[in-house]
């Protein structure tokens, strides 16, 4: 019981790292239609902007948590730039071609990060500073909760529900929503779609790059190709949970960090993955548009 | 394993299948060297009678591995810079080409060929990772280039062929000490075993520290598989936890063995950790910081051996690499060079099956990792030190004669 219970944890740690990834592939896709493979090295991006500013600013000797929030917020802000860039020089020039076009450009940004990434960062894994000491705050007969892991799951309980916040109660949230459903009747009705889609971007980017800098203060060791293998788990929980669809990202993601964690547990690690891409499959064959998704008419 | 991989992997092929493909034109037009065999003997082993002689080397300079690949690099160069100043061999200068796999086997393959087809090199070193050797292996064999390989220990790299040599100690003996270390010097009794499957190196040596551990009436209480370049090992190492080991037998690469020390005391996992030679590097001290206080792994070298041999390298080393203390890969790169311009030197020659055949008669070779014998199987009967980690340094804790 207590192992299950461990397991449960763990699962739900790495589930919410999923699920930060997740919401940024989810809110592209609502808004644009367009899957952005490049996401996940947005993610890498955010560690290794994390990694540089500590080296930078000489915080890598000491744990500090007022460091490791200005260290958060500031790769927030560069991988929000960065989401930005990219939408801005790679998407919007094909915004009107046909779909393809945009996911092909999407593969093409992601090998661009990936392999540009080996170039300026070099392609051996780097360590990434601790700069909050891992130790555990709750232990009671062999279950063990660490600080890092319970910094997880606040931490990402409270940029969903800024994301939440800003989705349902601001004016940028509304317009999004109105763009997600609606690229010419928003228009029609005074919405800068432009703004709207960088803002998606930019908010998105900055998600990934959270994530990042959990991995690296609970998994210290980040590397370029490091977004590969998350992005595409991200992109599964994010059709898990019904494309598009913000609660359901993040619950595809808690039942995928779950599920995996339960498989390694209990089975074996070599079929982690292939689970992983099993219940994708399961989930869709009974509910097509995802978990939480609605099945839209297609327009003819 | 994903569809977007597979789409990549064909993207790898159809780029570099031509690219192969107008390589081995080139390389058949250049008088058959290689894949001829006897033919004429003047052009066979590629290099021109003139200039210097080539010397291939396949590395894992960047990825995964790329620790290993740079340190064996190192050594290879020192290696290279002494003997072109004491005049070479066979009265020219000896050129080391090296080529970049990015720690990927299919590219380990493609680098020994290109370095045997277009930059026609006389022998191949290389790789660390077993892996990458048993990949490259098959091609070496085939165009009758020696290949040496300094550090892989799996059993299977030189069963490819005559034509591949190692300079290091193999797993059997690399798992069966490190059983034996843990039974009779710990006096551990039980153990867990955290494998990388995508590993040959890592099945292996796991495989013979089972047997030796288990023969001497240890018992393994859990068998549990990564993969290399997991980030996140909680979930097996809650399941090993739970099954109190007294070791943890960890056969993997630099890469992840901080990050699994780091998560198995998170988890309150208090076993000792066991190892391989994979764990070679400063990162698995850097990565693993405090958890990794107190683990054993078995190398070929001990940097503070008082060994003059290995201390005068030592201070050469340093003095050529900034302060740098070399690690067991810049020892064997050193050895392994040094080894195969030895040999060309007694061939006489630079033909592919006389150097082939002086590898193979080599007895006793002053190496600084130790005294290298080449036996029957193309092995080295070498032995073996284990280290213990200790406030972020290696020190010497045992040394086991083959």
């Amino acid at each position: 019981m207590t192992e299950f219970l461990q397991q449960l944890i763990n699962g739900v740690a790495w589930g919410s790292i999923y699920a930060l990834i997740a919401l940024g592939y989810t809110m592209v896709y609502g808004v644009l239609r367009l899957i952005n493979f490049a996401h996940g090295d947005v993610y890498m991006v955010g560690a290794m902007a994390g990694f540089y500013l500590t080296r930078w600013l000489g915080w890598g000797g000491q744990a500090d948590s007022l460091h490791f929030i200005l260290i958060l917020l500031a790769s927030m802000l560069i991988c929000g730039l960065l989401g930005f860039i990219i939408e801005r020089a790679a998407y919007r020039p094909l915004r009107n071609r046909s779909k393809l076009t945009a996911l092909i450009t999407a593969i093409g940004v992601s090998l661009l990060l990936e392999n540009g990434g080996q170039v300026i960062f070099g392609a051996d894994p780097k360590f990434f500073p601790t700069l909050i000491e891992n130790k555990p705050i709750f232990q009671s007969g062999g279950l063990i909760i660490t600080n890092i892991q319970l910094i997880i799951i606040v931490v990402s309980l409270v940029l969903m529900t800024a994301l939440q916040y800003v989705i349902f109660q601001t004016k940028t949230g509304r317009a999004m929503r109105a763009v997600s459903f609606s690229h010419d009747a928003s228009r029609l009705m005074g919405i800068d779609i432009d703004a709207v889609i960088s803002w998606t971007f930019v908010v998105g980017s900055m998600l990934a790059a959270a994530a990042g800098i959990l991995v690296g203060l609970s998994n210290p060791k980040i590397e370029p190709l490091m977004g590969l293998l998350p992005g595409l788990k991200a992109f599964v929980a994010a059709v898990l949970g019904g494309v598009g669809n913000i609660p359901g990202a993040v619950l595809g993601a808690l039942i995928l960090g779950i599920s995996e964690t339960m498989v390694s547990g209990y089975l074996s690690s070599t079929y982690r993955d292939a689970i992983a891409f099993v219940l994708l499959v399961v989930i869709l064959l009974f509910k097509p548009a995802g978990l939480l998704g609605k099945a839209v008419p297609e327009k003819v | 394993m994903t569809h977007f991989r597979s789409v990549l992997n064909c993207f790898n092929l159809l780029v570099v299948a031509p690219i192969l493909v107008g390589v081995l034109a080139v390389g058949c037009q250049g008088g058959g060297s290689g894949t001829g065999g006897s033919g004429e003997p003047k052009k066979s082993g590629g290099g021109a009678s003139t200039g210097p002689i080539k010397i291939g080397h396949f590395a894992s300079m960047t990825g995964g591995t790329a620790n290993f690949g740079q340190s064996c690099d190192k050594g290879a160069r020192l290696a290279i810079q002494e003997i072109n100043a004491a005049g070479g061999v066979l009265g020219r200068p000896v050129e080391l080409i090296t080529e970049d796999d990015r720690s990927q086997s299919t590219e380990a393959r493609t680098s020994a060929l290109k370095l045997i087809q277009q930059d026609k090199v006389v022998a191949l070193i290389g790789e660390v990772a077993s892996s990458n050797s048993i990949a490259a292996a098959p091609v070496a064999q085939q165009a009758q280039i020696p290949m040496v390989s300094p550090a892989s220990t799996n059993p299977e790299v030189t069963e490819k062929g005559d034509y591949i040599f190692r300079i290091c100690f193999i797993d059997p003996f690399q798992g069966e000490v490190m059983a034996k270390f843990g039974y009779n010097s710990l006096g551990k009794k039980s153990a867990a075993i955290f494998t990388d499957v995508k590993s040959a190196y890592s099945v292996g040596l796991a495989k013979y520290f089972k047997e030796t551990f288990t023969q001497l009436g240890g018992t393994i209480t859990a068998e549990e598989a990564y993969s290399a370049k997991d980030i996140e090992f909680k979930a097996q190492l809650t399941k090993i936890r739970g099954t109190n080991p007294e070791i943890l037998f960890v056969p993997g690469y630099y890469e992840e063995v901080g990050l699994i020390a780091r998560q198995a005391r998170e988890l309150g996992l208090s076993a000792v950790m066991l190892g391989g030679d994979g764990w070679d590097s400063p990162k698995t001290m850097e990565v693993g910081g405090a958890a990794i206080e107190g683990a054993y792994f078995s190398n070929h070298y001990a940097s503070d051996d008082p060994n003059p041999v290995i201390q005068d390298f030592i201070i050469k080393f340093k003095a050529a690499h900034g302060g740098e203390v070399p690690d067991a890969m810049a020892v064997l790169g050193y050895d392994v060079l040094r080894l195969v311009v030895d040999a060309i030197g007694r061939a006489g020659s630079t033909e592919g099956p006389k150097i082939r055949d002086a590898l193979a008669a080599t007895k006793d070779f002053p190496g600084v990792s130790g005294s290298i014998t080449i036996d029957a199987l193309r092995n080295a009967r070498k032995a073996l030190v284990v280290l213990k980690i200790e406030n972020g340094a290696l020190k010497f804790a045992e040394r086991v004669e083959p």
